[in-house]
């Protein structure tokens, strides 16, 4: 427990919040001062955002205590957070579209003349005074629509000081910004620091924490775990502090002969997504794709499946080249592909088990163009079976089955398509502890048969425990390819956070 | 903007500033003459104009004539009402597809009232008109903001709702110009300074609601509700109340229209008004409403109306066809969305070069 303190604008006591079976936050302490700025920081899936969406309104807390200026304090919108002066910078500003800047600052408390008409000559000279205050030139009268993120962000600060906000919350704001933009950015978050309100700044990049913050708070696991002053802290023990456990036995990862290349990646460009990346995954081998959330990992995935275009570069399977952005013909070539949203992308929810199995394969099944269910109950058992699909039958409906369940109805689809190479994207995001395990022996068992597979994941242990190879992406590049041997928390956090240090 | 913020720790605005777009340099005047100039609204009025010229110099008797001048105004009155509700609910995001048949419940209601209640006074009927349609239209918002389903299935169910309501009260029943009286239906075609009043009412209800959409909160909120819903909801707009405020003015101003249906054709059975509701939200778009949503006016929207109505009184004089001039309403609607379209996807652009400019 950080220590408490009298007179701090913004007070978490052991606050805890689930969804469903999921603990996003396990017990959540945070002390915050006036005229100070206070870093968090922690690996994806520390629960930030799930803390800041409470301090906001969005979620509703399931236990512990929010004191706001000493006061407990209840939010039950994001309505109620505003007007007792709590301001959110979301990484992606949500500002209308179609309204001009100025009614995007003032919306909902626009200032009114006689007659409870908005006084919109009071509100385009506020809007504009706001502007010179933060010492940015915009047309207070254009429409939101086509601003960079950063003036998006602009607009949202100005919209936090018009609100008179006494704590501001910036998550991850510097994430799509330039240079010049996140020192302006600074700036004006230094002047708000000095006229004494309180501001939490959430953001992977260290060196940004260190410079612009006073204080840091690390998260681990949805708890609390440490506050330090920046003065008395370094980036080394902060990383230390945020990985800070040990891989267990969790991860029964078989050792499996590595055979030849099956994939290979040479130079894939896609502007400003991601830039020469060139790897191998060759049979047997489990290679871990890690990564910050945004740093391009899914997006190279979905390139080389040819889900989306690039600009350059090829892709190689078993040294045949597979064409760009044409998913069916990687199917052919032999890839499979489960992506990060299995409810979305991967699984027809309303479908049968044996339905969606087979789907893939609907074209060998079909007989004259018609497709019987009993011919896709018999391609579909044996997969199903395999892989201790706990299903009364193969006529159940998927939707109505648990997110492990559903991964493995996932896999046992794509794995009637005979591919050599399977790329799976946060292979147990939302699965239970006890099915991650059944998930993990599953990849283990089709690596040590000769499949290569590339995993995308960014909950660390998994990679670390999975991973006969890790490859670490940031922003849009591969800046480490570390061995099993070699991978540690600390290697490969440094690796995923490595450009943004050195960029600038 | 030409100050300079001198507050320490603020950087400057000037050359290291990044890119921005300049304010406008323009004087207000200047501005406002623009933004009329090149507005939607202007372009469907010019085309308005062109037709009835059109029509008018091929036949002359189709604007100089002694009813002619009345038609132009008097006919477009009712669907202008519906446009203008349907407008603000589209506005929201969402459609009202129920309003032709609350209008048929309404103007069945009218003639029952005058048939029923002898002597009734005007305002009494137009009230309980305003209050079902009122009613009705509740109903639609209620479920469509607190039940979360998307606003075409509900609507569409209540088109069916609504009209088989009217058809178990009228059954075959009509009501005819002589159960109502003289006075009422003199409305609709009684003329004030040559103005048909059915124009004059749709007219007064079309300012009041395009001046609270552009100048009360709750009309900007509609806006933004209609622009990003989730936004809408993270700003802490109370999204729900506008959502229902909008579908009972939708509904409300159906039953407005449902009486001067009654008082324009004097004749009412249980099909009066099938198929209104496409008209309104085809005068609607082709008024320049986004279909998504967030912007547009009620002002284009009765224009569009307008047009819709006089291009099918024009087809025929011009000696076009039955079937060209049902592709003709096609070919303006689908005119009409591409050229939003390219119109947004220019001003996109614009937007952006701006930013990247300067």
């Amino acid at each position: 427990m950080p220590e408490p303190s009298a007179g701090a604008t913004l007070e978490l006591r052991d606050v805890r919040k689930t969804f469903g079976a999921v603990v996003a936050l396990d017990s959540a302490s945070l002390v915050v001062r006036p005229g100070s700025i206070h870093g968090l920081v922690g690996e994806n899936g520390a629960g930030k955002s799930t803390l800041v969406k409470i301090v906001a309104g969005v979620h509703h807390r399931d236990s512990g205590e929010l004191l706001l200026e000493g006061r407990s304090v209840d939010f039950s919108s994001t309505a109620e957070s505003k007007a007792a002066g709590v301001a959110v910078i979301y990484q992606e500003p949500t500002l209308f579209p179609d309204l001009s800047v100025t009614e995007n600052i003032f919306m909902g408390r626009q200032p009114l003349a006689g007659g409870r008409r908005i006084d919109r000559a009071a509100m385009y000279a506020e809007a504009e005074r706001l502007f010179s205050r933060l010492g940015v030139r915009l047309d207070p009268r254009r429409p939101a629509e086509g601003l960079s993120i950063a003036d998006q962000q602009i607009i949202e600060i100005a919209k936090a000081i018009s609100l008179e906000a006494r704590l501001l919350i910036m998550d991850e704001p510097t994430a799509a910004l330039s240079g010049v933009e996140v020192d302006r950015l600074f700036a004006v978050a230094r002047s708000l620091r000095d006229e004494g309100r309180a501001l939490i700044f959430i953001s992977h990049r260290f060196d940004e924490v260190f410079s612009l913050c006073d204080t840091v708070t690390v998260m681990r696991d949805g708890r609390y775990i440490a506050t330090h002053p920046v003065a008395e802290t370094s980036v080394d023990q902060t990383v230390a502090l945020m990985v800070g456990r040990e891989v267990g036995d969790l991860f029964p990862k078989t050792p499996a002969t590595i055979g030849d290349p099956v994939l290979s990646v040479e130079g894939l460009t896609t502007a400003g997504i991601f830039h020469d990346v060139s790897f191998e995954v060759r049979a047997g081998e489990i290679v871990g794709l890690a990564g910050l959330v945004g740093a391009g990992r899914s997006e190279i995935a979905r390139a080389v499946f040819g889900v989306d275009r690039y600009d350059a570069g090829s892709v190689r399977l078993r040294g045949r080249p597979v064409p760009p952005h044409n998913p069916r013909a990687a199917i052919r070539a032999g890839m499979a592909f489960i992506p990060e949203d299995r409810r979305k992308q991967g699984l027809v929810t309303n479908a049968s088990v044996a339905r969606n199995v087979a789907g893939v394969i609907r074209s060998s099944l079909s007989r004259a163009g018609l497709l019987a269910p009993r011919a896709e109950s018999r391609a579909a058992g044996p997969w199903a079976g395999r892989l201790e699909v706990k299903t009364g039958a193969l006529d159940m409906d998927a939707a109505t089955m648990s997110g492990g369940n559903q991964q493995k109805v996932v896999i046992a689809k794509w794995l009637a398509t005979k591919p050599s190479l399977l790329i799976i994207d946060e292979p147990t995001r939302g699965i239970d502890v006890g099915t991650k395990a059944e998930v993990h022996r599953l990849l283990s068992e089709l690596a040590g048969e000769g499949l290569a597979i590339l995993m995308i994941s960014s909950e660390l242990p998994e990679v670390l425990g999975m991973a006969d190879r890790v490859l670490v992406v940031c922003e849009g590049r591969l800046t480490a390819d570390i061995d099993r041997a070699d991978a540690t928390p600390e290697t490969v956090m440094k690796a995923a956070t490595r450009a943004l240090e050195t960029r600038r | 903007m030409s100050e300079t913020s001198t507050r320490p720790g603020t950087p400057p605005a000037g050359g290291d500033a990044p890119a921005m777009t300049r304010p406008s340099s323009m004087s207000t005047v200047s501005r406002v003459t623009t933004t009329v100039l090149r507005s939607r609204e202007i372009a469907i009025a010019l085309v308005l104009v062109a037709v009835i010229a059109a029509a008018t110099i091929k036949t002359p008797s189709f604007l100089f004539s002694s009813n002619s001048w009345r038609d132009l105004l008097l006919t477009p009155a009712i669907l202008m009402l519906l446009a203008v509700g349907q407008a603000v609910v589209i506005i929201t995001r969402n459609v009202d597809l129920s309003v032709g048949s609350v209008l048929a419940i309404t103007a069945y209601l009218t003639g029952r009232l005058f048939v029923d209640n002898p002597g009734i006074p005007m305002v009494v009927v137009f009230l309980a008109a305003l209050v079902v349609g009122a009613a009705l239209g509740l109903v639609n918002g209620l479920v469509v903001a607190l039940g979360k389903v998307p606003a075409l299935v509900i609507t569409l169910g209540t088109l069916y709702i609504y009209r088989g309501i009217v058809l178990t009260w009228a059954g075959s029943n009509r009501i005819n110009a002589s159960d109502m009286p003289d006075g009422f239906l003199a409305l609709g075609t009684k003329q004030v300074l040559s103005i048909p009043v059915l124009f004059l009412i749709a007219v007064a209800v079309l300012a009041v609601v395009g001046y609270f959409l552009y100048t009360s909160r709750s009309g900007r909120d509609m806006y933004a509700i209609g622009s990003d819903p989730d936004a809408a909801e993270l700003y802490g707009l109370r999204v729900r109340s506008r959502l229902v405020g909008a579908f009972v003015l939708s509904g409300a101003l159906a039953g407005l229209s449902g009486v001067l249906y009654a008082a324009r054709y004097g004749t009412i059975s249980s099909g009066a008004g099938t198929g209104m509701e496409l008209q309104a939200v085809a005068a609607v778009v082709i008024g320049g409403v986004a279909i998504f949503g967030g912007s547009g006016t009620v002002w284009g929207a009765a224009i569009g109306a307008i047009l819709l109505v006089t291009i099918n009184r024009a087809l025929p004089i011009l000696g076009i066809q039955d079937f060209w001039q049902q592709a003709v309403v096609g070919a303006l609607i689908l005119g009409a969305i591409i050229l939003d379209r390219v119109l947004s996807a220019r001003r996109t652009r614009k937007l952006v070069e701006a930013r990247d400019a300067s």
